[in-house]
């Protein structure tokens, strides 16, 4: 394993390796602005549209004379195909009133269902039986030439330097295509070209992943990588490196034993990183989201304990006895510290302020800053909470 | 001596692909106006982990302990994507796409890792069936229809399709009135007090009842065709939907009809000798229908 992961199980191991690399890279990086402009599953219809024009373009060169296993026309013919069935999903979206969704089930089953028809052609051929084009469904890394190897790693690097090139109209409109109208941006032209884009890359990986799981390379590392940050431009590089670094990983396992096809293996790996962001990441990962919810749910409890202490009221809930008393503000027996007093009658005064400042001509307005859990210093100055204090006048004493 | 033959190899899997078909576009008719078309294709995708499982569970490729398997995966898929989507505030689109796209992958390698090279179980088998080999060797002809000894050795996907169908058919007979209210307006559906998240539920059960029991026998391919293509021809011939679902139910049979003497007969017309995937050939007729509707349906604009 280690062998594999440092290049080390000879050239073509190493150049697989590295074509599938550089595919997550500019997959990562591709996807993240089609996951940005909430179009995810389109890339499942274009994936599945790429089988009629692969099983096509053999026929066509076998017909021709030649071995028809070139890779380089194999993916020509699967672009062609593809691009039919994106500009039947754009159609049917908009000439009929189907919903998105349902045009791209529609364009994945049915162009999927006419290329097993030709598959099965195919087979009775003579020239078919060795064709091999079953390891576009799902991938193989098995037997892959060295320039195919190539021309993977080059047309993925074409694709994500197209990206990178367009990177700032493809943000504009994802986030708000109104704007980027006014802005004088063609946003019909640059979704196109986003989905050509997306295009180019499915074609690409079709010989890695297969067609059936590569929309996993593009959903899948952009889901994660929106974890960590709320930055569109650092989502878009943090997706590229988890798509870099599963293909990386995928291509090498799968270089080290013959059972574990690449494809699966890529996408169990980036779906491993999508499980460690989900749990882990600042922010929007459930472990700091349930820590944070704890950590208000204290405070909430704290405060309500320390008020019915003001108010000399004994508390009987459990987990707010345990937090006064870990706090040092109450003894087992229910009393009240010196301490705990001193907050409770500070939090009592808090409240009189907070109630006095929505009376308050001037001030008012800053009521809605009272959340319960925000504290008067926090957002008045010492002199304004002098002046409330001095209206509140006797009252405040008894 | 033609009907002997038609009556044992081409009459049992036509019928079988006429009630996979139907049995997929009724629940269909509703994903599709719930804008949920692509649960379908979600659901049929994560059949094979569950097949799989089962199968290294329980080491046999029994009809009882898949059905299980591919039940519990659906189940699996569909809390998962629920979760995703609430939990970590993902569109729900993607989170479909992680979901069943991992969940098919782990299918694969776990199908490539473990030996099954004594027993049919492949990726293939799931995409795209065998119709063609659910054949009736017993039947001596039209007259075997009426022979109970001989109905007794139909192909059991058969009957199960017959089944799902039939329980298909009677959730939609019974919840006919809260399942179209909620397919069209869900805030009035609940504005009258229906639990129209239960409805959702159901409906996405109906649906994963339709493609674990299709899968079997047709393969994923008929249950994601049939699933959308009839019920979005449908959906552009009429406004009703009684009549929607009727004619869904009529292009399913077309597809499933036409496509399967296509592809066991159309390249014998043309000249050819072997017969191309019936699987495929469904969809394809499917598609052609659904292409159809959207030039010259009567609905097709909003």
């Amino acid at each position: 394993m280690l062998d594999a992961l440092t290049f080390q199980l000879g050239y073509n191991a190493a150049l697989v390796t590295l074509g599938a690399t550089m595919l997550g890279f500019a997959a990562g990086a591709v996807g993240a602005f089609l996951y940005l402009r909430k179009r995810a599953l389109v890339s499942d219809a274009i994936s599945h549209a790429t089988l009629p024009g692969l099983v096509l373009a053999f026929i066509g060169m076998v017909a021709l004379g030649g071995d028809g296993r070139a890779l380089g026309g194999l993916l020509l013919g699967s672009a062609g195909s593809a691009l039919v069935g994106l500009w039947v999903t754009n159609w049917l979206t908009r000439t009929t009133r189907l919903s998105e969704d349902a045009a791209i089930g529609a364009v994945l089953s049915v162009f999927f269902g006419f290329g097993i028809v030709l598959l099965t052609v195919v087979q009775n051929m003579s020239a078919g039986r060795q064709a091999g084009l079953e390891g576009f469904l799902l991938g193989s890394t098995a037997g892959m030439l060295r320039s195919d190897a190539i021309l993977i790693a080059v047309g993925s690097l074409v694709v994500l330097l197209a990206t990178l090139y367009m990177r700032r109209p493809l943000l504009i409109t994802a986030f708000d295509p109104g704007y980027a109208a006014v802005r004088g941006i063609n946003t019909h032209r640059f979704d196109m070209a986003l989905m050509v884009l997306v295009l180019g890359i499915t074609v690409v990986g079709l010989k890695v992943v297969g067609l059936i799981l590569i929309v996993a390379m593009l959903i899948i590392p952009p889901v994660a990588a929106r974890f960590w940050s709320e930055n569109a431009v650092k989502v878009v590089g943090l997706s590229a490196l988890f798509g870099g670094l599963s293909g990386y990983i995928g291509a090498a396992a799968s270089a080290t034993a013959p059972a574990l096809p690449t494809g699966p293996i890529i996408v169990l790996t980036s779906f491993a990183l999508f499980v460690l962001s989900l749990l882990l990441a600042p922010g929007r990962g459930l472990l700091a989201m349930a820590l944070r919810h704890r950590r208000l749910q204290k405070q909430v409890h704290i405060r309500q304990g320390l008020l019915a202490l003001a108010r000399n009221q004994a508390i009987y809930e459990g987990f707010t006895r345990r937090l006064l008393r870990r706090a040092g503000m109450m003894q087992a027996d229910g009393v009240p510290t010196l301490e705990g007093r001193k907050e409770a009658s500070q939090l009592l005064h808090d409240e009189a302020l907070w109630q006095e400042l929505r009376r308050s001509q001037t001030l008012s307005e800053l009521a809605i800053r009272d959340d319960g859990l925000t504290r008067i210093a926090e957002v008045l100055t010492a002199d304004q909470i002098a002046a409330l204090d001095a209206q509140l006048g006797p009252k405040a004493v008894s | 001596m033609m009907g002997y033959e038609f009556v044992a190899l081409s009459l049992p899997p036509i019928v079988i692909g006429v009630l996979a078909a139907m049995a997929c576009a009724l629940p269909g008719n509703f994903l599709l106006l719930r804008r949920q078309s692509l649960i379908g294709d979600a659901i049929s995708h994560v059949v094979l982990p569950g097949i799989v499982v089962a199968f290294l569970l329980t080491g046999t490729v029994a009809a009882l302990p898949m059905m299980v398997g591919a039940a519990a995966a659906a189940v699996v898929a569909v809390v998962a994507i629920e979760a995703i989507r609430r939990l970590g505030r993902v569109e729900s689109g993607a989170a479909m796409g992680v979901i069943f796209t991992a969940m098919f992958a782990g299918g694969v390698l776990l199908l490539e890792q473990s030996d099954t090279s004594s027993v049919h179980l492949d990726v293939e088998h799931a995409l795209y069936g065998n119709l063609e080999s659910l054949i009736w060797l017993d039947a001596v002809g039209w007259q075997s229809l009426i022979d109970p000894a001989a109905l007794a050795l139909l192909p059991p996907e058969l009957w199960r399709m017959a089944l799902a169908f039939a329980v298909v058919c009677l959730a939609t007979w019974l919840f006919w009135r809260p399942l179209k209210a909620t397919s069209f307006d869900e805030g009035f559906a609940q504005s009258l007090g229906w639990p129209t998240g239960l409805i959702g539920m159901g409906i996405v059960i109906m649906a994963a009842l339709a493609a674990v029991a299709a899968f079997d026998a047709v393969g994923s391919i008929i249950v994601i065709a049939m699933f959308i293509c009839p019920p979005a021809a449908a959906r552009l011939m009429t406004n009703r939907l009684g009549t929607q679902v009727a004619w869904s139910l009529a292009f399913a049979v077309l597809s499933a009809v036409l496509g399967y003497v296509l592809a066991g007969y159309g390249p014998l017309w043309l000249g050819y000798s072997a017969s191309v995937s019936a699987a495929g050939m469904i969809a394809t007729i499917s598609g052609l229908i659904l292409a159809l509707a959207a030039l010259f349906g009567p609905h097709r604009r909003a």
